[in-house]
């Protein structure tokens, strides 16, 4: 176990100076930073002097040395966009509303979506399971933006007490949260749908049928616990959805978080701060990844660790 | 069959789908609950119809079949309503936006770049997926870790993040936007195609193959890639769907497709601002999407039923 | 098993501990109404052993998950008959009820040990539920000392350890095992055994029959044992009732089917069996396909297939005639011959 651990620690440690080679390298081959930040007018010394600050004016390999040793110490250098600032405190600033919405729309997705999956599949064929299927080939079709701004249009402005932007009340939360819950509502019922109709099938549930066992039992026990191992897998993107920003929502709901704050980033081409995020996010997705894994052998006495590497 | 053996197979009147001799209702059962199984009998018309006529005619025949400029529209006409509401004319069918171009022309004309998108995304990501899948689920070793490194890499690339920060620099360009989805959607295609290959490669005619003297590449090409062609189809039909939806998300958010381009997620973005008094601009290009990939899902779905009943449902 | 025989069926009363009578159960499939079981009545007497033979898909299965009325839904409906034991029609019984009888008075072993457990349970959390199930009030304490003796009495070597263990660490024939163990584990006086050694090796299933056959002698427990192998049956049963499309053609005691067989299926199965000394030859088979149950034709099922069918066998079902002693098949040659 524990060697495992290691093991997978150090490949996500590669992945994730990959991901920072790949943005680094992506963001400064493509151009400038100062072409875009810098005054028209600005004269070519108090260039040159911001370009050292910033240290563009050493080579490539250097600055993404740098970059990796400043960043293992949480240092991502001053943004450039809000000087007085460091990109890591921007990020963490950010944070919060993000999480926020993101345990909301967590809290959703779990409590709507495993109950009709469940729903669904033990009521298979029933009214009641074809309109989840019809829910759930709705949420991963629907384009996201697209849907938060009809909400906008059809809910929101009608009756004018619910936000249809920034952070505010309980109230600020529903239209921003829900959207982002949709297509986690959809996913999550369809897997528990499936992995439910596969165990309801089996012969264990058979037995357990025969051994006397309740109906409400063989659902919850018997039928659940097998069935709710594949959808784990799931729960890793949606604490990364939280963590890292649902972008497309938070730019229409002007919410305040880091998927907003990615967009405003890149557009003025602040760098540190991009490069961040970009580490932040991928360094979730692995930590995520590697604690699905961990979580697996709980909950699974088959798997032993490192046979489930790319399930 | 003329003789029905008496002793047929093992007798595993419930077992999984290990009888495949057909010889009667009760004998053919080839699933646990055949009175349950999904209709893969029925072909998906309406789907398929939406999938031709929405998406597919459209992107063909876009120059053929539209009498308005996509890009430049009569500023006296614009915000005209759709055809059916007062105000509206059947001149502009589901009515114009704010430069007066007419809505139902720019959704035909999006149809191309949709379809432009989806399939070069997918013919780059299959194909470099497949290989790199193909050759690390068959030699497994320092091949498959590499590989399964990569993909674990590449999927974790925080993409929209990536996408905004070279639009940024470079602008937005279909060259851009193709090349940012296809970055990712070879892993996908990497991860079901090693996974398949690692199942096939156990397989009795695998063996057999082995055994007869084949090489390496002749069993890839022979045995294993026909065997997994059909998972690659479902997953092409379902990745057309998902690159559709990722491509209009980006150019909603000005990552994409550059603005006055019709693409479908430009348009939505587009009527964002009026969507309280011009709600149709935003609203007929996002259904256009959601009734496309909608209809991907409803047939990708159905083909893996009707392609093999026994390949797990992924997400 | 240091019996408190608290229900019927541990002494030998003279009556059956189980009759069926009339069991009529079909399956609403999309290609039309399969007569899955077609009017069976039979009898099970305390501490015998009872086979039920025939061809895959001749009902066999299907009755045995009506005598314990889960027949898969909503697809197949119990339509009519009676399944008395210990005095109750079972039919007639609630949902409720019938779950109390579920492993306390009838159980049932599964063909595949492999899919039988619950993968993600220990072995002795899933022997202790079926304890718990039947027995509310015990003590834990109670509950592991009985899972280690029904480990205990199907033979499994140090079941103190085996409790720990889950499913996937288990060979078939001890997976096999430890579903006996849940079986017997509430003493029930009936146990249904659903072609319980198909799925294992060869040399394991002759074992797994003796530790049956073990398991009846000391407990007087009676059981049911379907299969489609003649030599299942030979080998462990008193007597043996053969199944063709829903119907009980033939029964009696082993030795006189073996003996005489009256019914030409019965004959035509005998003749098929696969034996050691033939191994390398052709296995043998029936004449044409098992029929489907769902168009049947009016008269004898066996007809289309029969060597030796009359025009009557065409019109009508034959009648059950006695031809021995406890002996009976149901065919209109048996008639000619009385």
């Amino acid at each position: 176990m524990a060697r495992y651990i290691l093991i997978n620690s150090v490949r996500g440690v590669l992945t994730i100076l990959a991901v920072s080679f790949i943005v680094f390298f992506l963001a400064r081959l493509t151009g400038d930073p100062l072409d875009v930040l810098a005054p028209v007018d600005m004269s070519r010394e108090d260039e040159q002097a911001l370009r050292e600050q910033w240290g563009l004016d050493k080579s490539l390999p250097e600055q993404y040395q740098s970059f990796i040793i400043n960043a293992l110490q949480g240092d991502f250098g001053p943004s450039f966009l809000y000087p007085t600032e460091t990109a890591a405190g921007i990020i963490a600033g950010r944070l919060p509303a993000s999480i926020r919405l993101g345990l909301v729309a967590t809290v959703l997705v779990v409590t709507i979506g495993i109950p009709l999956g469940i729903f669904s599949a033990v009521k298979r064929g029933s009214l009641a399971d074809r309109i989840a299927k019809g829910l759930a080939l709705f949420g991963q079709s629907v384009p996201e933006f697209w849907l938060a701004i009809m909400l906008i249009w059809l809910i929101a402005v009608p009756w004018n007490f619910i936000p249809t932007s920034g952070i505010g009340s309980w109230s600020s939360y529903i239209l921003p949260s829900f959207v982002i819950a949709i297509f986690g509502i959809a996913a999550l019922l369809r897997l528990f749908r499936s992995a439910m109709l596969e165990t309801l099938g089996s012969e264990y549930i058979k037995l357990a049928r025969l051994k006397g066992v309740s109906e409400f039992l063989v659902i919850m026990k018997h039928a659940l616990k097998p069935a709710s191992i594949g959808p784990l897998t799931f729960f890793g993107g949606v604490a990364v959805r939280m963590l890292t920003g649902a972008t497309v929502v938070e730019i229409v709901f002007s919410w305040p978080g880091v998927g907003l704050l990615a967009f405003e980033a890149a557009n003025a081409r602040d760098f540190p701060v991009v490069q961040a995020l970009a580490l932040f996010t991928a360094t979730v997705i692995v930590v995520m990844n590697l604690l699905v894994d961990v979580t697996y052998t709980f909950l699974d006495p088959r798997v032993r660790l490192g046979q489930r590497s790319l399930a | 069959m003329p003789i029905g053996r008496l002793f047929s197979g093992s007798g595993r009147e419930w077992a999984t789908p290990s009888a495949s001799r057909t010889t009667g209702p009760i004998e053919g059962r080839r699933r646990r609950f055949p009175w349950l199984r999904t209709r893969a009998d029925k072909v998906p018309w309406i789907p398929i119809f939406i999938i031709v006529f929405l998406l597919l005619l459209p992107a063909l025949l876009a120059d053929v079949i539209t009498v308005h400029d996509p890009l430049r529209g009569v500023l006296a006409d614009r915000l005209t309503p759709p055809a059916w509401i007062e105000g509206g004319s059947w001149t502009y069918p589901l009515g114009t936006d704010k430069q007066g171009r007419d809505l139902l022309t720019r959704i035909i004309y999006g149809a191309r770049i949709s379809l432009a998108v989806a399939s070069l995304t997918i013919l780059v990501g299959a194909s470099v997926g497949t290989t790199l899948g193909l050759l690390a689920g068959y030699f497994g070793g320092w091949i498959d870790r590499v590989v399964s490194w990569l993909i674990d890499t590449f999927l974790s690339l925080p993409i929209v993040l990536l996408a905004l920060v070279i639009v940024a620099v470079i602008g937005p360009s279909f060259v851009t936007i193709v090349t940012i989805i296809a970055i990712t959607m070879w892993a996908y295609f990497a991860r079901q195609v090693r996974g398949d290959t690692l199942a096939a490669r156990e397989a009795e005619y695998v063996a057999r193959s082995k055994v007869a003297g084949s090489s390496a590449w002749r069993i890839l090409l022979r045995h294993i890639l026909p065997n997994i062609a059909n998972t690659l189809i479902v997953l092409a039909t379902l990745q057309v769907g998902v690159v559709i939806l990722e491509e209009s998300s980006l150019s909603f958010i000005g990552a994409g497709i550059p603005r006055p381009n019709p693409s479908w997620g430009v348009m939505v973005a587009g009527g964002r601002d009026q969507v309280l008094i011009a709600w149709w601009i935003s609203l007929f290009p996002g259904l256009a999407i959601l009734l496309v990939v909608l209809s991907l899902n409803l047939l990708g779905d159905w083909l893996r039923d009707f392609l093999d009943p026994k390949m797990r449902q992924r997400r | 098993m240091n019996g408190t025989a608290d229900d019927g069926g541990g002494a030998s009363v003279a009556g059956p501990v189980l009759e069926v009578k009339d069991l009529v159960t079909h399956l609403y499939t999309r290609w039309g109404i399969t007569k899955a079981v077609d009017g069976v009545s039979l009898q099970l007497f305390p501490g015998e052993m009872l086979g039920i033979v025939g061809e895959s898909g001749s009902g066999k299965s299907m009755l045995a998950l009506s005598l314990v009325r889960l027949v898969p839904e909503p697809a197949g409906r119990i339509l009519g008959g009676q399944v008395f034991l210990g005095g109750r029609d079972l039919l007639s019984l609630s949902e409720k009820q019938m779950r109390k009888i579920r492993g306390r008075e009838v159980s049932m072993i599964l063909q595949d040990p492999q899919q039988s457990l619950n993968p993600v349970y220990s072995v002795g959390n899933q022997i202790a539920e079926a304890i718990r199930l039947h027995d509310v009030a015990v003590s834990s304490r109670e509950v592991l000392e009985r899972s280690i003796a029904a480990l205990h009495s199907v033979q499994v070597p140090a079941p103190e350890r085996r409790l720990r263990s889950f499913p996937h660490q288990m060979s078939g024939g001890m997976k096999q095992r430890v579903v006996g163990a849940m079986a017997i584990s509430c003493r029930p006086s009936v146990l249904i055994a659903d072609e319980p050694t198909t799925a294992l090796d060869v040399t394991i299933q002759a074992q797994y029959l003796r530790l049956l056959d073990e398991i009846r002698k000391q407990t007087s427990i009676a059981i049911i044992l379907i299969t489609h192998d003649f030599g299942v049956i030979a080998e462990s049963c008193d007597r043996v009732a053969v199944m063709y499309a829903g119907r009980i053609v033939e029964q009696g005691p082993v030795s006189d089917i073996f003996d005489k067989p009256e019914h030409p299926y019965t004959q035509a199965l005998l003749k098929a069996r696969p034996r050691l000394a033939r191994k390398a030859e052709r296995l043998p088979s029936i004449e044409g396909q098992p029929p489907s149950l769902i168009d049947l034709p009016p008269g004898c099922s066996f007809a289309p297939r029969c060597p030796v069918a009359l025009t009557s066998c065409e019109n009508q079902y034959p009648p059950s005639f006695e031809v021995g002693d406890h002996h009976v098949a149901a065919c209109w040659l048996v008639e000619e011959m009385l």
